[in-house]
């Protein structure tokens, strides 16, 4: 830890407030994803750690190595983009696929699939297009 | 022009992005330009819909108002978590009726929605323009409706459509 | 001074970090469903990510951005890859 010398106390100090936010932030996301009772709840928890626990941590990270070597390094900026911008697709497909699973069992908790509004029998409806006369 | 740069938003960004993983010199903006120019061919021959942005001033005003309701719900979740079974709460599904019909623009809402711990984007009914959310703390489902339809959906409207 | 201020900082945020990847293990390992055990394991790969950058503060070298980066990238596409199977792969056919 001897290249932390150098850095002047107000820095360190943003620096650490920043690293304890970050991981209370993950550590709360993860208690609660391990502490809620239905799989549809324990989605919100981990985008807390994704959020602001990965923004705070990527921010302590750029200020700690810009003060440092007294030049801009802004390349742990592209961890917080990548990582806001991905999350939720991932969380988006596994809850369209948990949705799928439990309507697929007709779990009462999850609303139902809207009924299709395509008619089937076609030649019944008085209302259809003619396609043949 | 249109065929040399045909996603200039997309070749910025991946000149930006070379150039911050290496360091900045002029012989890796150059190569930095060839592999975007390239990738850039790349995702034309997939022919994506194209984003088309009609009002570029109201973006910063929207990654304002995401980033303060990112921090505003941060705590709102944390609380909820930490109090654990002491306070009676209620979570459920919401379904929303849309007018925004913008691919892009849907693309963005939803991103914004997940991203925001609290609220979860489900499911999507593109002939109905319906969409389906999962909300965790549902106190109250018009509030919540307001703040998507109005906070969001208008400032989207305005940008894309 | 500072360099203790940020060296006790470093070692609480390894804990809590370590601590919220047991967290996210034990929901792995419980379950009850599959998309349970994938979230479980997205929020371990994000957590480790985390790890990773704090360690890269720790020792003072930018090479474990890198580790990060990477560590990223896969944990996404073994996700998404996985919620495409549980999708497909398991209740239809």
């Amino acid at each position: 830890m001897s290249h932390a010398q150098d850095l002047p106390l107000w820095a360190a100090i943003i620096v650490a407030l920043l690293l304890l936010l970050g991981s209370g932030l993950a550590l709360v996301g993860s208690y609660g994803f391990w502490k809620l009772r239905s799989f549809y709840d324990r989605v919100h928890a981990p985008t807390l750690g994704t959020s602001w626990g990965t923004g705070a941590i990527v921010m302590a990270s750029m200020i700690f190595f810009s003060v440092l070597q007294l030049r801009p390094v802004l390349h742990e900026f592209l961890v917080g983009v990548f990582v806001t911008v991905t999350m939720p697709i991932t969380l988006m497909l596994l809850a369209r696929a948990a949705i799928y699973r439990d309507r697929a069992e007709n779990n009462p908790e999850v609303p139902p699939m809207d009924p299709p509004r395509i008619k089937l029998d076609v030649g019944a409806d008085p209302d259809a297009p003619e396609s043949r006369s | 022009m249109k065929r040399l740069f045909p996603f200039p938003l997309l070749t910025v960004s991946l000149i930006g992005m070379w150039l911050l993983l290496t360091s900045f010199s002029l012989g890796n903006l150059i190569l930095g330009t060839a592999v975007a120019l390239l990738a850039v061919q790349g995702l034309v021959a997939l022919d994506p819909v194209r984003p088309n942005i009609k009002r570029w001033d109201l973006l910063p005003k929207l990654l304002g108002i995401v980033l303060l309701d990112i921090i505003r719900s941060n705590i709102a979740v944390v609380t909820i978590i930490l109090q654990g079974k002491k306070r009676a709460r209620t979570s459920g599904f919401l379904s929303i009726p849309l007018d925004l019909r913008d691919p892009v623009g849907l693309a963005i809402l939803s991103v914004i929605i997940t991203s925001t711990p609290g609220t979860a984007w489900m499911d999507y009914d593109s002939a109905k323009g319906t969409v389906l959310l999962h909300i965790f703390d549902l106190v109250d489902e018009a509030e919540w409706m307001d703040i998507i339809k109005n906070r969001y959906e208008h400032l989207l409207r305005e940008i894309f459509e | 001074m500072s360099e203790m201020i940020v060296m006790v900082a470093v070692y609480v945020a390894h804990m809590a970090l370590a601590l919220a990847m047991i967290f996210a293990l034990a929901r792995m390992m419980r379950g009850p469903r599959a998309q349970d055990r994938v979230l479980g394991l997205d929020t371990l790969y994000v957590n480790s990510m985390l790890q990773v950058l704090v360690f890269g503060i720790r020792t003072g070298s930018t090479f474990y951005f890198e580790a990060a980066l990477i560590i990223a990238v896969l944990g996404f596409v073994a996700t998404a890859a996985l919620a495409k199977f549980l999708m497909r792969g398991e209740v239809i056919e």
